[in-house]
């Protein structure tokens, strides 16, 4: 496994403000990687980073092998789709996609139709007459997505790419950019805080928080096996489970964590289980999201849709697997 | 406000629309007309008769020609040294942020707010402090600084409206500096910086207060003007040259109006 981009101890600070707090981290070659974390935990900064529009503070950081520190924007291979699209409402479609090809320096009549390719791409054929100015938002990031792979990167970055897509464009663009990132190989890195999205496209996650990485994996062990209280608050919203109860299930007291639709409710009031009381339901289409409240331990359960549930108010039992409790490395 | 399309305005609002602009351009008109009088000591209306003849007369006159071409270089060096200095001081404060940024700011745009007259005395005791002597370039000097004024003002405004990650973007796709000021700076601030330097131009060229205290003894065109309207001897001449002025003037700045609408609508529809 070769490693597209290894941060090691890289830190990036602004004044006070520790943006990136030694960050170490590797990104295989070929992967589609995301960074995920509210805003202002240093995801941004990290793509910055590779980018070239910021220089750490302190660490190393290399692509493909090679340093980075110190190098510019526009002498690493790699290239960004800017979260605004950031087109230029001077030149056409066609000119736009081609600009990274005209600086440097090749033929109009060859760059013109690699512009053209890479537009035919990402399905935007034909549009290269047409002003960034007369493209709906979808279109304008199509065309961003080709200004940046008609330069072959070795990397691409996304920044917060589908942030300003209606939902249904959203899906669609989701399978587009996977199936395009296995097409043509490349590194994808893409930045974004929307958790759903990072578990449907990245192959790994990393998770961001307060200018670190909290925990780096799969989507299905971020998701399943959180680390931290953080993580499994922020991913998907588990229940975060006190060492105290967890003592009571697994014997070990620790921080625990447990899915929401692990948890099964019945209206049974006697047997093994947690007793608790129905607090609310929030009907969600194909699944009914039920709070719970268990001797003033708030959790969250969801079951399928047409479940016949008890009235709200009233007592529960709640019943889980044991495998599905997960202990979390964070101490107690 | 409202704009009823459908609706006619009143006749008594024409009527007072039409004194306004009568009031406003009818004397412009005037100085058109006595550049053909064939009275030359006094104006007088209305004029005696029409003549041609100082067209010919203004032609052979060596000190008009010296008092434009003065003007024109003087007018074109100050555009160009605002045209370099605005825009990079403009690119400064509106692309980065920086420890007294705000001063830097209002500390450009002062001598346009202060009075003429304070900019031309500060000027005079600092060239004769300094033992400058008067010369073609006092007068560019004391010109170039509200004519930077002009070109920062267009062009921050400009920039403010340019996504900065546009920059970013041309850097990330390959572009150095130099390209990327050449390639998208450029084209986006061109249309500003059009309008800005045929402003700058136009100030420059019919300023009186600065110059008066930084010319010594030569003599821009209003100066010149000035001068010729003191003495009674071939009058007309001054309106010859004002109406060449005119001419002159307007149609550049027409040009560069239409430019900016056009390159408006471009930056508007990107948004």
């Amino acid at each position: 496994m070769t490693s597209a981009v290894s941060f090691k101890q890289v830190s990036r600070h602004f004044g006070s403000v520790r943006a990136v707090d030694a960050v170490d981290l590797e990104i295989a070659a070929g992967e589609f990687f995301a960074m995920l974390g509210p805003s202002g935990s240093g995801k941004t900064t990290c793509l910055r980073l590779i980018a070239g529009f910021e220089q750490p503070t302190a660490g190393s950081i290399s692509i493909f092998g090679e340093r980075a520190e110190g190098v510019p924007p526009y002498r690493r291979n790699v290239n960004t789709v800017f979260q605004d699209y950031a087109l230029f409402p001077h030149l056409n479609v066609l000119d736009n996609v081609a600009y990274g090809l005209m600086v440097r320096g090749v033929g109009k009549a060859e760059r013109l139709k690699a512009a053209e390719e890479a537009l035919s791409l990402v399905r935007l054929p034909g549009y290269g007459a047409r002003r960034p100015g007369q493209l709906s938002g979808g279109q304008r990031q199509r065309v961003a997505l080709a200004r940046a792979l008609v330069n072959q990167p070795k990397v691409l970055l996304l920044d917060e790419p589908l942030g300003a897509l209606d939902l249904k464009l959203r899906e669609n663009m989701q399978e587009e950019l996977k199936s395009l990132q296995k097409a043509l190989g490349i590194t994808f890195v893409f930045v974004t805080h929307d958790q759903g999205e990072a578990l449907s496209m990245a192959d790994r996650v990393a998770v961001f928080n307060d200018g670190r990485i909290m925990q780096v994996g799969t989507p299905e062990d971020i998701y399943q096996r959180p680390n931290t209280r953080f993580v499994a608050d922020f991913v998907g919203s588990s229940n975060v489970l006190p060492p105290d109860f967890v003592q009571r299930y697994s014997g070990q007291h620790r921080w625990g964590s447990l899915r929401p639709e692990s948890i099964r409710v019945s209206s049974a009031t006697s047997g093994n289980g947690v007793a608790a009381r129905l607090v609310g339901t929030n009907y969600l289409g194909a699944t009914t999201r039920l709070a719970l409240d268990a001797d003033g331990l708030r959790l969250h359960a969801v079951v399928p849709a047409g479940t016949a549930l008890p009235a709200e108010g009233e007592a529960v039992m709640l019943t889980f697997n044991r495998d599905s409790l997960h202990l979390m490395d964070e101490p107690a | 406000m409202r704009s009823d399309r459908g609706q006619r305005a009143p006749l008594g609002l024409k009527i007072a629309a039409a004194c306004g602009l009568l009031f406003l351009h009818l004397p412009i008109l005037l100085i058109f007309v006595y550049a053909f009088t064939t009275e030359e000591k006094s104006f007088v209306w209305p004029p005696p008769g029409l003549t041609t003849q100082w067209f010919a007369v203004t032609w052979n006159r060596p000190d008009v020609w010296d008092a434009l071409s003065l003007s024109v270089r003087v007018a074109a060096i100050s555009t160009a040294i605002a045209l370099v200095l605005g825009t990079l001081c403009a690119a400064a404060v509106s692309q980065t942020r920086f420890f007294g940024r705000e001063a830097i700011s209002l500390l450009v745009i002062l001598p346009i707010a202060l009075p003429g007259i304070i900019t031309g005395i500060a000027l005079r005791s600092a060239f004769s402090l300094a033992d400058i002597p008067f010369s073609f370039w006092t007068i560019v000097l004391g010109h170039a600084t509200f004519c930077v004024v002009v070109v920062y003002n267009n062009a921050v405004a400009r920039f403010r409206r340019t996504s900065g990650s546009m920059i970013e973007a041309s850097m990330d796709l390959g572009a150095d500096g130099f390209q990327t000021f050449r390639h998208v700076v450029l084209p986006n601030i061109a249309t500003a910086l059009l309008a800005g330097g045929m402003l700058a131009f136009a100030l420059s060229f019919d300023e009186v207060i600065v110059t008066t205290f930084t010319a010594g003894q030569q003599q821009t065109v209003p100066i010149w003007m000035l001068e010729e309207l003191i003495r009674p001897r071939q009058r007309p001449v001054t309106n010859v040259v004002a109406m060449v002025v005119v001419l002159v003037t307007l149609l550049p700045i027409l040009f560069a109006y239409y430019l900016t609408r056009d390159g408006d609508q471009i930056a508007g529809s990107g948004k």
